[in-house]
């Protein structure tokens, strides 16, 4: 990282002023408490309603992405693992699951939501200390908004009748889930909760670097009686995945991870009838136009490509300001990750933690590499990192053109290109020029603006003046490369049911 | 009195509004299944044929899919006038063709003619079906919409004439796609046909584009191919859905396969027609934004 | 120069955004050592305000006492922190030489409303008037009214004016613009109140008079504060802040301390720029510096009502 210390800059600005975000009123570390959470020497395999030893006989570590502490073991489940659990789902989809009268397995599913919302402050511990996440993000972000998608869609297992109107629904059977880590438990409820409100079950590959909250989820899930076999989790690598994705009684895949495996599946379930959800990566294009409502169109900025480390497939990743506006809004936002707090994600006040794992720290630098090597600016927060762990200081980079690397390709980190355009028709044109398609974010005060901007972006989710957003009524999903079906809402059923008149 | 001798139609293929022949300059014959002798020359569609008709769907995708949805029935509609007007030349022809009754071809072209006039009124309707107002949980407005895939690329089902192709091309084309059809194999001509009543329905160059030929030939070119969004497989042929899945992988094409009829059910509208056949033409948008002052 | 155009173009807020920004800066863990320093900081950026009909001599010097010395330094619960005087008091034109005497030899400055508190709506040769009065009789800081119907119903130009010349009267003394902001309702007007305010002279801006139904709110300052920054971006002049009314706690306090810090840094958090207008949030900042030194939470019991 030689070059890339060298090349650190500051800004730039018409005059030598700067606001000084100093220490003179500093925060003292406030610690979120995690004594009373108990994490498990050593999690086995979740399989017909039991935790059992797994056939692989291998477990493999999860550690502390922000200390490097070794936090548990966890078990790897190999091909007759993978087997073991599609036959018990198979069997509970059989005999129990897909007899049972809607309305109960609703009870079911709100019971998880209440659990889940009781156990909040341990899994928003677990999250952070599993994943690197700011404390406040998995606290007032990924943990009740898990729960509330367990509330959503329990509402909908007795409801089906009237969502796909002329049509009935059916379960599809066995659904194999492989979901990725950038919000573990977040990502387990997008699929778990519409699955099984449809009335098919479960094996779930939570990913390797976070498996943590799934698996303590399967204890809630034990807790609430659900019938064995209805949810199975398996841990594990690439391989585990694998094995679940091209087992042959599987009837629904859904993926949500980078495009590049996703890829892969659809290659690997080609012809096999298997129906299919992607949920794949993005390089969304959040523009910001010279009447927008400049502050919160910053918040917007930050929130997009901060937020979790920027390990979002929805990040804002690449800025698009118009020129006019340009020295003011680069001014802004230097002066904003200023006030971004790095450093431990159990800290109750830091904004920005830990990345997931040392193999995607490497890709992040690599690529911020490349952006310094390719001639684009770099910028970064002044802030201290800590000496052990992954970090990467929020980062921007100005004087990017849409050839380079980094206004290309899926950093999923910290680190934000700014390109520039002239008119509403070349912001458009260079937004929509991307194999991705998942997100965007306009920003204007015009109303009118709004509309014609955001028909015209090619992405399946459109944050206009706000950024980020989820909501379990709200569908969620991409264009072209970032993937196609969607979670959320009453569209977010039909990946999981057939629909039959 | 002397027999007059019939002038023979040239069945071309219909690309941007335009009928060329074959760049390869190839041809296949139909056969008559009474007389075994040939019916017609018609274009045997290449790679580069296919390439022609994504590029002209790609160019036409803008203006089409920014239509009003009035203005797309009104389109629709219009077609089903002009097949009305025109619908005994198709009769005769597939007679010719397949060698079925007459009365068997009109069952077919005016369930044709019928189809179209139902996905016509479908336009601005099926957004009021499958959109949604999501209530969040947080002061924002939140709406979700159909929006056109883009460029669609439809492999047509060989057993009838044109039931199939209209019953795929209208509910794609009132979604606001453009569409690259690989027509009937056994039948292509009134495919052929057809496209002449669309090249004077007021249907804008480009947005329908109709490939005549040997499937195996351009089927996996369209499955290649970077711009083409989706496919629509109207088959049973499993190693065809593999290959349609693993090479539209490179671009996670939306490769749509789901059930269709079979024999007599593509004249049975309980089982050809739907608007979740609009439905698989479509991808959803959701928009976010504030509400406040 | 300013001109209504203008000011629109510069004035463009989206509420959701202000209000999410501000309530998650509201969020902000503030503890242990941070917690005392922040409660210090407060107490020293107090106009300790009294502003009722009822204001008499006894009260105004009962409430310079308190204002010199917030907490008597040999009660038990004496802290052994050394508790700093507020900045200033405020009062109405009336008690300003009254406050004046009480405070005379003190740091703590005297602040007096003015041009027809509360509603701005005397004629301006007595809003003049006023103003040059106090400040004859040694207010050292003058708040004024702007006058919201004239805002409200689009002459500028005439509030712009008026705290132009109000700015002038006042002479030495320094000028806090009072907006009113509950009364202008939306942020859009906030912020161009606010530019309003500056460009004409204001070396504060205060958010309300304590006598509207809504007053300070954290979400309305963190407009205004943005405000003063994009000012002294553009212009390179510091203007001060002051919320005022319905800031009773110390959470509070510390909230609108957390928006200064991250909104415009360092240089802002002293009293010289940033002031509470309060009149009971002294006895809250005070029972929690007791309590974090003791340990022990306080009852109102041990604390002086002035």
């Amino acid at each position: 990282m030689t070059t890339l210390e060298k090349k650190v800059t500051r800004l730039e600005v018409v005059e030598p002023k700067q606001l000084n975000f100093g220490k003179k009123w500093d925060y003292a570390p406030a610690p979120e408490a995690t004594d009373f959470v108990k994490i498990k020497p050593r999690y086995e395999l979740f399989i017909g309603g039991k935790f059992v030893k797994p056939k692989s006989g291998n477990y493999f570590k999860s550690i502390n992405p922000a200390t490097e502490e070794v936090l548990t073991e966890v078990a790897e489940a190999n091909e007759a693992d993978v087997d073991a659990a599609v036959r018990a789902a198979r069997n509970a989809y059989e005999k129990y699951w897909s007899k049972l009268a809607p309305a109960e397995r609703a009870k079911y599913i709100f019971r998880i939501a209440r659990q889940l919302q009781e156990k909040g402050r341990e899994f928003a511990i677990l999250e952070t200390m599993d994943g690197g996440k700011p404390i406040k993000e998995a606290r007032d972000g990924d943990i009740p908004l898990s729960v509330a998608h367990f509330f959503y869609y329990a509402g909908w297992a007795d409801k089906l009748e009237y969502a796909f109107p002329g049509r009935k629904c059916r379960p599809l059977g066995v659904a194999g889930q492989v979901i990725p880590w950038n919000f573990p438990l977040l990502m387990a409820a997008w699929k778990l909760a519409p699955a099984l409100a449809c009335g098919n079950t479960v094996v779930l590959k939570p990913a390797e670097t976070t498996p943590l909250t799934a698996l303590h989820l399967a204890q809630i899930i034990q807790e609430a009686d659900l019938p064995p076999g209805v949810v199975n989790i398996v841990t594990g690598f690439g391989k585990t995945g694998a094995a679940l994705v091209k087992h042959p009684d599987i009837n629904k895949i859904a993926f949500t991870g980078s495009t590049e495996v996703g890829k892969g599946i659809m290659k690997s379930i080609a012809g096999t009838g298997k129906k299919m959800t992607l949920e794949l990566g993005g390089k969304a294009a959040n523009i910001i136009f010279e009447d927008a409502p400049m502050d919160q169109a910053i918040e917007g900025i930050i929130n997009g490509i901060y937020f979790n480390q920027g390990h979002v497939c929805c990040a804002g990743s690449r800025l698009f300001v118009q020129e006019s506006v340009k020295d003011i809004v680069i001014r802004k936002l230097y002066d904003r990750i200023q006030t971004l707090r790095v450093g431990n994600p159990l800290d109750k006040n830091t904004d920005v933690g830990a990345i997931n794992s040392r193999e995607q720290l490497g890709k992040i630098k690599e690529l911020v590499e490349s952006g310094v090597q390719e001639g684009c600016k770099l910028h970064q927060s002044a802030c201290e990192l800590p000496k052990k762990g992954f970090w990467f200081p929020p980062t921007f980079f100005t004087g990017v053109a849409q050839s380079n690397r980094i206004a290309q390709e899926e950093i999923f980190g910290p680190v934000l290109s700014v390109l520039t355009f002239r008119t509403p028709e070349e912001a458009v044109e260079k937004a929509n020029n991307t194999a991705y398609g998942l997100s965007a974010g306009v920003w204007t005060d015009k109303g009118s603006k709004i509309f014609k901007i955001s028909s015209k972006l090619k992405a399946g989710v459109i944050w206009a003046n706000t950024y980020n957003k989820f909501d379990p009524t709200s569908p969620f999903g991409g264009y072209k490369e970032s993937g196609f079906g969607r979670e959320g809402g009453l569209h977010g059923l039909l990946p999981y049911v057939k629909l039959v008149r | 009195m002397q027999k007059r001798s019939e002038i023979l139609k040239t069945y071309k293929l219909f690309i941007g509004g335009q009928f060329p022949r074959s760049e390869s300059g190839h041809y296949f014959q139909v056969f008559s299944p009474k007389t075994k002798k040939p019916v017609a020359n018609v274009a045997r569609g290449s790679r580069k044929d296919l390439r022609d008709a994504v590029t002209a769907a790609r160019k036409a995708l803008p203006s089409w899919s920014a239509k009003t949805a009035y203005n797309r029935g009104q389109i629709l509609y219009r077609m089903a006038e002009v097949l009305e007007n025109r619908k005994e030349e198709l009769i005769v022809e597939m007679v010719k063709m397949t060698g079925c009754l007459h009365k068997k071809a009109e069952k077919e072209v005016t369930t044709c003619i019928d189809r179209l006039v139902w996905y016509a009124g479908w336009a601005d309707k099926y957004q009021q079906i499958f959109g949604t107002v999501n209530p969040v949980a947080a002061p924002y407005f939140n709406f979700t919409l159909p929006e056109p895939v883009g460029v669609v690329g439809i492999i047509v089902s060989d057993e009838w004439p044109l039931v199939p192709l209209v019953s795929k091309l209208a509910p794609a084309l009132v979604a606001g796609n453009t569409l690259v059809l690989i027509a009937s194999e056994k039948y292509p001509l009134s495919a052929i046909t057809f496209a002449e009543i669309i090249a004077t329905s007021d249907v804008p160059a480009g947005v329908v584009n109709i490939l005549t030929g040997i499937k195996k030939e351009m089927i996996g070119h369209l499955a290649k191919h970077m711009d083409v969004n989706s496919i629509n497989y109207t088959g049973s042929d499993v190693s065809v859905l593999k290959m349609l899945q693993e090479e539209g992988s490179a671009n996670v094409k939306r490769v749509i396969a789901h059930d269709y009829p079979k024999g007599e059910e593509w004249l049975n509208n309980a089982k050809a027609q739907s608007p979740y056949w609009i439905h698989s033409f479509v991808e959803m948008k959701t928009t976010w934004h504030p509400i406040g002052i | 120069m300013f001109t209504t155009g203008d000011l629109k173009i510069k004035s463009r807020v989206d509420q959701v955004g202000i209000e999410e920004r501000a309530a998650s800066l509201s969020k902000r863990s503030i503890k242990k050592e941070t917690k005392k320093a922040g409660i210090k900081l407060a107490i020293s950026m107090i106009d300790l305000t009294t502003l009722e009909g009822k204001d008499s001599a006894g009260k105004v010097e009962a409430m310079c006492q308190k204002a010199i010395r917030p907490l008597d330094p040999s009660t038990e619960l004496r802290v052994n922190d050394d508790i700093p005087s507020v900045a200033a008091v405020c009062v109405y034109p009336n008690m300003v030489s009254i406050a004046k005497k009480a405070l005379a030899g003190t740091n703590i400055k005297v602040a007096s409303v003015a041009t027809g508190f509360p509603s701005g709506l005397t004629p301006l040769p007595i809003k003049i008037e006023e103003t040059k009065r106090v400040v004859d009789m040694g207010a050292h800081e003058v708040d004024m009214v702007i006058d919201r119907g004239a805002f409200l119903s689009g002459e500028h130009k005439k509030v712009f004016d008026e705290i132009v010349k109000i700015k002038e009267a006042c002479g030495p003394a320094h000028l806090k613009v009072i907006l009113e902001t509950g009364e202008l309702e939306t942020y859009d007007n906030v912020r161009m109140a606010s530019w309003l305010a500056m460009t004409a002279g204001a070396d504060f801006i205060k958010t309300s008079t304590g006598k509207a139904a809504v007053n300070a709110t954290l979400p309305v300052t963190l407009v205004m504060l943005e405000t003063i920054r994009d000012y002294w971006y553009e212009t390179g002049r510091m203007v001060g802040m002051k919320p005022a009314g319905g800031i009773r706690t110390s959470k509070q306090a510390l909230q609108y301390l957390v928006l200064v810090k991250e909104t415009l840094g360092d240089a802002w958090l002293s009293n010289k720029w940033f002031r509470f207008g309060a009149s009971t949030l002294t006895n809250d900042l005070l029972m929690q510096l007791v309590k974090e030194s003791t340990g022990r939470y306080q009852s109102l019991d041990y604390f002086t009502i002035d």
